[in-house]
């Protein structure tokens, strides 16, 4: 949630991009998607916090004001209060209404069909995920294709998370608009990537599209979010964003 | 480097939601039905060939393909 800068460099920013212990907040997004679901959060927040304030005022004054040992005067009889119904029921249509238009607003604009320029195709595993990159065979007319599984944590060296790292990751290109087709090979998974703001089902049977497009360098973490077994917890996401020319360099060494 | 396009199957307005199932196999049944009609070698047939490839896992365009010398392919080639 915060940026953290070292005070030997004012240019270096570590940027949150796995779950942090305690976290509360988002993870810092790196994709147009997850800045607009933040954003989205953070602004119905707002109305979050006015109606909770809202709501305890009333009720701390009600116990208060009117609790058996302070007043024994009791409204027997009121049946109904026009005005006051009108409040409390206009005030939650116009927030609910303030609430809908930045929500469908970024609903719509995650929607929008933009053509990619590259394909990954995903298979959810019990219990690893596989990746596919077919837009290009090299000689032997074969895609680019390999599994990643967790790295266990007796095989973890300094500075690799733990239940996050993986053997291969998935190394894409920053500023390229990118399909990614997710399936399950056995059960359902989920890959998600919250950095990204990618969450969506990999089911058998059943080619599930999704669109990102990631703004800065950097390794983004996920993990499985469908249970889907023992090791549903145990078969993480790892996403890392290169340069075009890095990706293009990954690419030729791995075909 | 700099000159390096990237390229990949198309949105297709025909499959505009997240389930993108159909659209694999269409291109697949596509590209087999270009194959038929113009022969094997034919470069108008690569394109629905690189779309195909682009879009459906490995594992299903095996069974396809398995499917299609049995005679079994449920599809209209």
């Amino acid at each position: 949630m915060f940026n953290l800068f070292p005070l030997f460099s004012a240019n270096t920013a570590i940027f949150n991009d796995a779950p942090q212990p305690w976290q509360l907040g988002f993870q810092d997004g790196a994709s147009p998607t997850q800045e607009g679901i933040t954003e989205l959060h953070d602004s119905i927040f707002f109305y979050l916090v006015v109606i909770c304030f809202g709501v305890l005022w009333v009720l701390s004054s009600v116990i208060v004001n009117f609790n058996s040992n302070k007043s024994q005067l009791v409204y027997k009889y009121a049946n109904h209060g026009t005005l006051i119904e009108l409040i409390w029921t206009i005030t939650p249509a116009l927030v609910l209404i303030a609430i809908a238009f930045p929500s469908f607003k970024l609903l719509y604009l995650m929607d929008e069909v933009i053509s990619p320029s590259m394909t990954v195709k995903v298979a959810g595993h019990q219990w690893y995920w596989s990746y596919e990159y077919s837009d290009f065979i090299n000689e032997d007319g074969e895609s680019i294709e390999f599994d990643s599984y967790m790295v266990p944590e007796t095989d973890l060296e300094n500075g690799q998370l733990r239940l996050l790292d993986v053997d291969n990751r998935v190394v894409v290109p920053i500023d390229t608009h990118i399909r990614f087709i997710v399936t399950g090979a056995d059960v359902i998974h989920d890959f998600a990537v919250p950095s990204l703001g990618l969450k969506i089902d990999a089911v058998p049977g059943r080619l599930n599209q999704t669109s990102v497009l990631i703004e800065r360098e950097g390794v983004f973490y996920g993990q499985c979010s469908e249970i889907c077994g023992v090791y549903h917890g145990f078969m993480p996401i790892a996403i890392e964003a290169v340069t075009p020319e890095k990706y293009l360099a990954w690419i030729d060494s791995q075909a | 480097m700099a000159d390096v396009e990237l390229k990949t199957a198309p949105a297709d307005f025909r499959f505009p939601t997240t389930n993108q199932t159909r659209h694999c196999f269409t291109r697949y049944v596509e590209f087999h039905k270009c194959v038929n009609a113009k022969g094997e070698e034919s470069d108008d047939c690569m394109k629905f060939a690189k779309y195909y490839r682009s879009l459906c896992p490995g594992e299903w365009v095996e069974k396809w393909n398995e499917q299609r010398e049995n005679g079994t392919f449920p599809g209209p080639l």
